[in-house]
């Protein structure tokens, strides 16, 4: 659709000056900045009137994540009413209960009323109506500046948007700690799944290494702990030193990537699968068996350092390197690596040290996210770290999309707030969700965003104005 | 021969040694035959299971991780079974059919009726994403375990299941070690099984046609193999052997829960490749090696190494010998 450009036909072009494409077209005009204003907006006006308007519409209280639970519990609570009394005969029981849904079901108008009030709205009109602003401000911000001031000022934007977002209540703010740990995650084992094409089960192995290292190494400066004891350095130095810890967790994660990277790439094959695995358990039933950090009975105490902002940066700095890692000369050897391992011996690639680096890489980050994890928690088991984990994760990686970064964030921001919206489900949830990811695999085997990049550079430009007798379709003007 | 050579010194040399550790470790001689007992019936469980995963991987060279599940779903298929045999039986009025006929019985219908499960699986998971990359067949197993298990869960409840004892387990003192015959009729029932899949994929049209596939994946199809009823038949195949394990472990552990194939299964996936890929002898031996291995570790050990240690072993294994035991070495295959 994007490059058509003058070889649409006329009778085409007429077809397309419909009401959606004249919206479409409105908004194409809108920079990225813009929609930040818009949601920048949206959560400054839900902080304002937000509480007030939720109780005109009826509501208990600000919806939590907008809306979706309570749109989607009074169907599920109908469907399950329905077939447990038909299971049962028991139609007096379904009249009566189908009586305490109902009302239930009039919040539904109101949760729509309140998404449309509060996000839709002003989101689009600030956006539409900023984008002139707006597109002086990018331009002028790439032209004066270099790449990186661009991308602070977009970024700073969609912090403060989250950060106003989250005040509102601590669910919505633990549920964005999860995406962020969630989309670290992902990067990291999209770069061994992905683009390097092998099948490692080691993730939630690293991750435990990281966790455990972080924590151990903060609890043991800055906790004043019944097992190790009165802290060695201020408590106050602690969290300046924290991104320390972190790295360093990150590293003893990687030394333990070691011992499958060695074996494992000696030949070729599925033999990464295997050993990753029998790694996997090797290392948890390793810290179960360590009674100096908790045993089974898991690790605690740990400061909850990794707040909001931290999180927020650490995954911003994480999606900046893998982004700029898979598109630097030692990022794409591993593409070829996994294309034809033959052919890119024969262009000189190292394929051995290729597989190993990118290994080691992903392990680093896998044990960044886990240290963040332990710090989120305050406490760590290691049965976490185990089947279920990576089941998980490779979920995230498969649902969003092989080798691409914006695939690994829509995967583990799409993967959490389907489990979150779910919840409803209780038990059902482990059925629905799982039949949804078959679906998308028989239908996108590769996943959703899958072997597509979005070009930072690109994103960050302001956006033409059209004019307002066009009846070109959105896009075109890059 | 060379590498039944090889691959027979490995398992004689590991076992020599840990029956050397565990001798020095203060253990009598009669305690190690009982562990060996042990060790043969829990790696009899490791063996079936990891056959379905060997024969699949070898023919369609995909990771079936739905077949620790089927395992657990063989063994509620056993139950119920088990329980309707039963009650026929009484609402016919038969005064007494004896139990070991019952148990036949039991075992044969619930290896038919998982076997149609392994199929509905591969018809559901794996056919339509032949020709897609194989990971994302691995995700659609990985989700399809979990929706048996949640499946399992919301039909029957989370309170474990009862295996009725049908057959009374009796004792028998050969000299200083106590042998069961419940043990003894795992482990022939188990051998004979791996006896009987072995004969098949020998002697049968069917079986070479599997061994076929395994070899070349392009030209077969194009002799008039079918190639869809031969996987099928792998899955079935495999499926059945669970149930048989299933079953097995349900009169040895007579506690069912939804989530008992997990742990199992991904250990018998373990062994599957220690064996070598598409090695039915292999994957066999493996499986013992693995309950061999587990069993005395947690004799000599405190049992909660266990893991580590038979891991560790694992791994060193396949460090030194890559492809397992009877494993070609990888060449680049054509797949569909």
């Amino acid at each position: 659709m994007e490059v058509r450009g003058s070889t649409v036909p006329p009778t085409e072009a007429i077809a397309r000056n419909t009401l959606l494409a004249r919206v479409r077209a409105q908004l194409a005009q809108i920079p990225l900045l813009g929609w930040l204003f818009g949601a920048l907006l949206a959560t400054v006006i839900e902080q304002v009137v937000g509480d007030p308007l939720a109780q005109a519409l009826g509501l208990e209280g600000i919806p939590g994540l907008f809306g979706l639970r309570i749109m989607l519990t009074p169907l599920f609570d109908i469907l399950s009413l329905v077939v447990s009394s038909l299971l049962h005969r028991d139609i007096p029981g379904l009249l009566s209960g189908l009586g305490t849904i109902l009302p239930e079901l009039a919040l539904i108008p109101s949760a729509v009323a309140y998404v449309l009030l509060v996000y839709v709205l002003p989101i689009l009109v600030v956006a539409r109506l900023s984008a002139p602003l707006a597109n002086w401000l990018a331009k002028q911000l790439l032209d004066r500046f270099p790449l990186w001031v661009s991308l602070i000022l977009h970024l700073g934007l969609l912090y403060a948007t989250l950060h106003l977002w989250g005040d509102i209540s601590e669910y919505r703010v633990l549920i964005m700690r999860f995406i962020f740990i969630s989309i670290i995650l992902t990067l990291s084992l999209n770069l061994v799944n992905g683009y390097m094409g092998e099948f490692s089960c080691s993730h939630p192995g690293f991750m435990a290494l990281g966790a455990y290292a972080a924590s151990v190494l903060t609890v043991l400066f800055f906790v004043n702990d019944d097992v190790f004891g009165a802290p060695l350095l201020p408590p106050a130095l602690g969290p300046f030193m924290f991104p320390l810890a972190l790295i360093a967790g990150g590293l003893v994660a990687a030394v333990g990537a070691l011992a499958v990277a060695i074996p494992s790439f000696r030949t070729r094959g599925d033999y990464l699968a295997i050993i990753s695995l029998a790694f996997m358990f090797i290392v948890k039933s390793l810290i179960e068996n360590l009674e100096i950090i908790g045993g089974p009975r898991g690790f605690m105490n740990q400061p909850k350092w990794a707040d909001l902002p931290t999180l927020f940066v650490w995954t911003a700095i994480c999606v900046w390197i893998i982004y700029n890692f898979t598109r630097s000369t030692i990022g794409k050897a591993p593409c070829a690596v996994r294309d034809d391992e033959i052919a890119a011996g024969a262009m000189t690639i190292n394929t051995r040290h290729t597989k190993m680096v990118t290994f080691l890489f992903g392990a680093f980050w896998a044990g960044v996210a886990g240290g963040l994890f332990a710090h989120v928690m305050g406490y760590i088991n290691p049965g976490t770290f185990g089947v279920l984990k990576l089941s998980e994760i490779l979920a995230m990686v498969y649902l969003g999309g092989l080798n691409s970064v914006v695939g690994s964030i829509a995967g583990a921001v799409g993967l959490q707030v389907l489990m979150e919206v779910l919840r409803p489900l209780e038990l059902w949830k482990w059925i629905v969700i799982p039949i949804l990811l078959i679906v998308l695999m028989i239908r996108r085997p590769t996943g959703l965003i899958a072997f597509t990049e979005v070009n930072i550079k690109e994103l960050l430009q302001p956006r033409q104005t059209l004019r307002r007798s066009s009846v070109q379709a959105p896009g075109e003007e890059r | 021969m060379g590498k039944l050579k090889v691959a027979v010194f490995i398992l004689v040399g590991i076992t020599l040694v840990i029956a050397l550790i565990f001798l020095l470790s203060g253990m009598s001689v009669a305690s190690f035959f009982q562990n060996l007992l042990n060790a043969l019936q829990w790696g009899s469980f490791y063996a079936l299971i990891a056959l379905g995963y060997s024969m699949v991987y070898g023919v369609l060279l995909l990771f079936n991780f739905a077949h620790g599940d089927i395992f657990m779903v063989g063994a509620y298929i056993g139950l119920g079974v088990l329980t309707a045999l039963m009650a026929v039986v009484a609402w016919l009025g038969i005064p007494s059919l004896p139990n070991w006929l019952l148990l036949a019985l039991t075992i044969l219908l619930a290896m038919l009726l998982t076997s149609f499960v392994g199929m509905l699986v591969e018809r559901i998971g794996y056919r339509p994403l032949r020709g897609a990359p194989r990971a994302s067949a691995a995700i659609t197993g990985l989700m399809i375990g979990i929706i048996l298990e949640t499946g399992n869960l919301a039909l029957l409840g989370a309170q474990r299941q009862k295996f009725p004892v049908l057959i009374e387990t009796r004792p028998y003192q050969l000299g200083p070690v106590t042998v069961t015959n419940v043990k003894i009729m795992i482990v022939f029932l188990s051998l004979l099984l791996m006896l009987g899949l072995h004969q098949f994929v020998r002697r049968t049209k069917w079986g070479m046609a599997m061994r076929a596939m395994a070899y070349d994946f392009v030209v077969v199809p194009l002799m008039g193999v079918p190639i869809n009823t031969i996987a099928a038949l792998t899955f079935g195949l495999g499926s059945a052997l669970a149930a048989a394990a299933g079953i097995f472990f349900g009169i040895a552990y007579p506690i069912l829960e939804p989530y008992m194939g997990i742990l199992i299964g991904w250990k018998a996936f373990v062994a599957a490749i220690l064996g070598g890929r598409g090695s039915i002898l292999g994957a066999a031996l493996a499986g013992f090696l693995l309950g061999f291995i587990e069993i005395f570790v947690a004799a000599i050990f405190p049992s909660t190494w266990r893991d580590v240690i038979a891991y560790t072993i694992i791994l060193l294994i396949l460090t030194f010998r890559p492809h397992g035991f009877f494993g070609e070495p990888y060449t680049a295959r054509l797949r569909l």
